[in-house]
């Protein structure tokens, strides 16, 4: 951080019009992607995805469980690529760093008092250097959405570059739990502060809470992403969370991201999907477009 | 440390989005005839001028069929049965069982739907996406809409008493050809009016099978007549003593020949012309939403609007922003064959209007205007 950054004023950050954002986005789920696009697509999207497990039932056993899976997707199916990451709660980030031991597959780790973030910042940065020390790659971090909708935009951009910091190395994913700021143009703001803050992602949802990620709140923010590298010649990577759990929303999605962002986007290190199901659905269909009938689910990993 | 970057130094890229693999959707759930005649009296009548004119597939020139060219003689059958209609059986039925009519053949029109997109785009050049999810339903709603009104007009106008004016001519144009005979039928149907309809002579399929609908409901004889020809049938159709209402969508100069053509006589008209619409951007404004706005007014149906946006006014301090948000999005618009359920951009509607718009391209070039155009 130096003094010659630029930091603009978040409370004029554009506007989004809701009947527009809404048309544009369901303009997106219009395309038809068949034969060899969607096979790609799937791949693609099977790549993309941070396989996540956020319970407080998780074991080590569990999370061993899903780390093997990480890079073991189907393998009836040749050639599969590996999902990008498994996504943990710190405590759980030492076992997964073990299990996925040479297989590429990154650690994400939630951090900063999720889901709610409701904690004294001394909390938050230890929680991050906890899960960074562990070994995360990758730290989920939620923003503080109380101060946020009181309009203590500061509080907000410092919290979010102070926990950059304590990331250190490993790359920042910052949830701005879009459900709970209901509105589009809150949503841009959030996106603005947390890029301008440091953020190496922008996320939508914790999973927690309903809405999770739709096609409107994730093309605001894929706008805002593409305002900020023309500004800035800073790319910023995205991921939409929570409730896509279907691969032709997925494809959909894929189709949103080529066309605000382009192809230097298209692939794993610029954008994930927080998912859990949505692996199988994809084995699925992959199965499906090999064989050209569907497989009942007992032939897939439970999960 | 990021310093603020030059916009023009940063380019972002589009060229896998436009590469989808083909999703075609299939001709033969279409059924064209290879030749139509005239719609007249409830019955498909050969014409007395005995000629036919081809129509093609704008997007490979193709013939798709012939269509039978109505002469002063068959507007005057049309007419004369429209009349017929309007006298013996129309203005007499109950308001309810009219709307009857109206209502079947909104419903038709849904079961048939995929049929009248793949027709409506073989013989407009207009996308598929386009007719399926916009010309069909809008066609079909409609009639709906209109035939909820055909009970409620004595109500609709307090203290005035509403009736039909009689025979009703419409002329309508190549751009929304299904939408647009339902735009002028249904509301002429449900007020108690008979109709001669004439589609533009490049795109007469749907009409013609609108007609075949309109067979198939039952509906009385003579009540909706659709004949097809070029300029001089409409002629025909403007100028014969024995209509009420005259309903035109086209060019501004035919309208003015159309005013021209009904002075001093007793029939009214109602004349929809030619018009290009402008937007304004300020920059206050949510500019991503303002560009999609100005895409879809001009790009909308290959431009082919009466309202299309064809001038942009931008506040000066996002002029750049604003230029560069319609460049990315135009490189993701997909130009191709209008079958493709992908494809944004179809067919011009015929040869002769490419032209028209080459020539516009041209003296603009020459008046000093830069042209951009996607990769």
């Amino acid at each position: 951080m130096t003094a010659t950054k630029i930091i603009p004023d978040f409370s004029v950050s554009p506007h989004v019009d809701q009947v527009g954002i809404e048309e544009r986005a369901s303009r997106f789920t219009k395309r038809s992607i068949k034969n060899e696009t969607k096979i790609n697509g799937l791949k693609l999207a099977l790549n993309m995805i941070d396989l996540t497990t956020l319970e407080g039932k998780d074991t080590d056993g569990k999370v061993k469980q899903l780390c093997y899976k990480a890079f073991h997707l189907h393998d009836a199916y040749p050639g599969l690529p590996t999902v990008a990451a498994i996504c943990v709660y710190p405590s759980m980030v030492k076992v997964a760093k073990k299990a996925l031991e040479g297989s590429g597959v990154k650690v994400a780790s939630v951090a900063t008092a999720f889901p709610s973030g409701q904690a004294p910042r001394d909390v938050k940065i230890r929680d991050t250097k906890y899960a960074v020390q562990n070994g995360a790659d990758e730290v989920d971090m939620v923003i503080s959405r109380g101060k946020f909708l009181q309009g203590e935009y500061n509080f907000v951009f410092d919290e979010i570059a102070a926990v950059k910091e304590a990331c250190g190395e490993a790359r920042l994913k910052v949830i701005l739990e879009t459900g709970e700021l209901v509105t589009f143009d809150k949503v841009r703001r959030a996106s603005d502060i947390a890029m301008y803050a440091g953020a190496d992602f922008i996320k939508t949802s914790t999973g927690k809470i309903s809405p999770a990620a739709t096609m409107p709140v994730t093309l605001v923010m894929l706008e805002a992403i593409r305002d900020f590298y023309y500004k800035t010649g800073k790319r910023i990577a995205m991921k939409p969370a929570g409730g896509i759990s279907k691969s032709k929303l997925a494809l959909h999605y894929l189709v949103m991201l080529n066309e605000v962002l382009g192809e230097a986007w298209m692939n794993n290190q610029w954008f994930r999907f927080g998912a859990s199901s949505l692996a199988n659905d994809i084995l699925m269909q992959l199965v499906k477009q090999q064989t050209g009938v569907y497989q009942s689910a007992n032939y897939f990993s439970i999960d | 440390m990021a310093k603020a970057i030059k916009n023009n130094t940063l380019k972002l890229k589009f060229d896998s989005a436009r590469n989808l693999s083909p999703a075609p959707e299939s001709k033969s759930a279409a059924k064209i005839n290879p030749r139509y005649e005239l719609f007249i009296n409830g019955k498909f009548e050969k014409p007395v001028s005995k000629k036919y004119f081809t129509t093609i597939n704008p997007a490979n020139e193709e013939k798709l069929s012939e269509v039978a060219e109505a002469n002063v003689s068959d507007v005057n059958k049309a007419v004369t049965a429209a009349r017929d209609a309007y006298d013996k059986v129309w203005k007499r039925m109950p308001v309810k069982e009219r709307a009857k009519y109206v209502y079947r053949i909104a419903r038709m029109i849904q079961e048939r739907a995929r049929e009248f997109a793949i027709i409506e785009t073989l013989d407009g050049g207009k996308p598929i996406r386009e007719s399926r999810d916009f010309d069909v339903p809008t066609a079909a709603n409609h009639f709906f809409y209109y035939a909820g009104w055909a009970d409620k007009l004595e109500y609709a106008f307090p203290n005035r008493i509403t009736s039909p004016l009689g025979v009703a001519v419409q002329i309508i144009p190549w751009n929304f050809p299904l939408l647009m005979a339902a735009w002028k039928i249904a509301p002429a149907l449900a007020t108690g009016n008979t109709v001669v309809l004439k589609p533009a002579e490049t795109t007469p399929l749907t009409a013609l099978k609108l007609a075949e609908i309109i067979q198939e409901a039952d509906l009385p004889p003579g009540v909706v007549n659709i004949i097809t020809g070029a300029g001089a049938t409409g002629a025909a159709m403007v100028n014969h003593p024995d209509i009420n209402k005259i309903a035109f969508t086209g060019s501004t100069d035919v309208g003015k020949i159309i005013q021209r053509a009904i002075a001093g006589t007793k029939k009214r008209a109602t004349l929809e012309l030619g018009g290009k619409a402008a937007n304004i951007i300020f920059d206050d404004a949510p500019l991503d939403q303002a560009v999609e706005g100005v895409i879809n007014g001009i790009f909308f149906n290959q431009g082919h609007v009466c309202c299309a946006g064809s001038r942009l006014y931008v506040q000066e301090s996002v002029f750049d922003q604003v230029v560069r948000k319609l460049k990315d999005r135009l490189e993701t618009l997909i130009v191709g064959d209008p079958l493709d359920k992908n494809t944004d951009i179809g067919a011009i509607n015929s040869r002769q209007q490419l032209d028209i718009i080459n020539k516009y391209i041209k003296i603009g070039q020459q008046e000093g205007a830069e042209i951009y155009q996607s990769s």
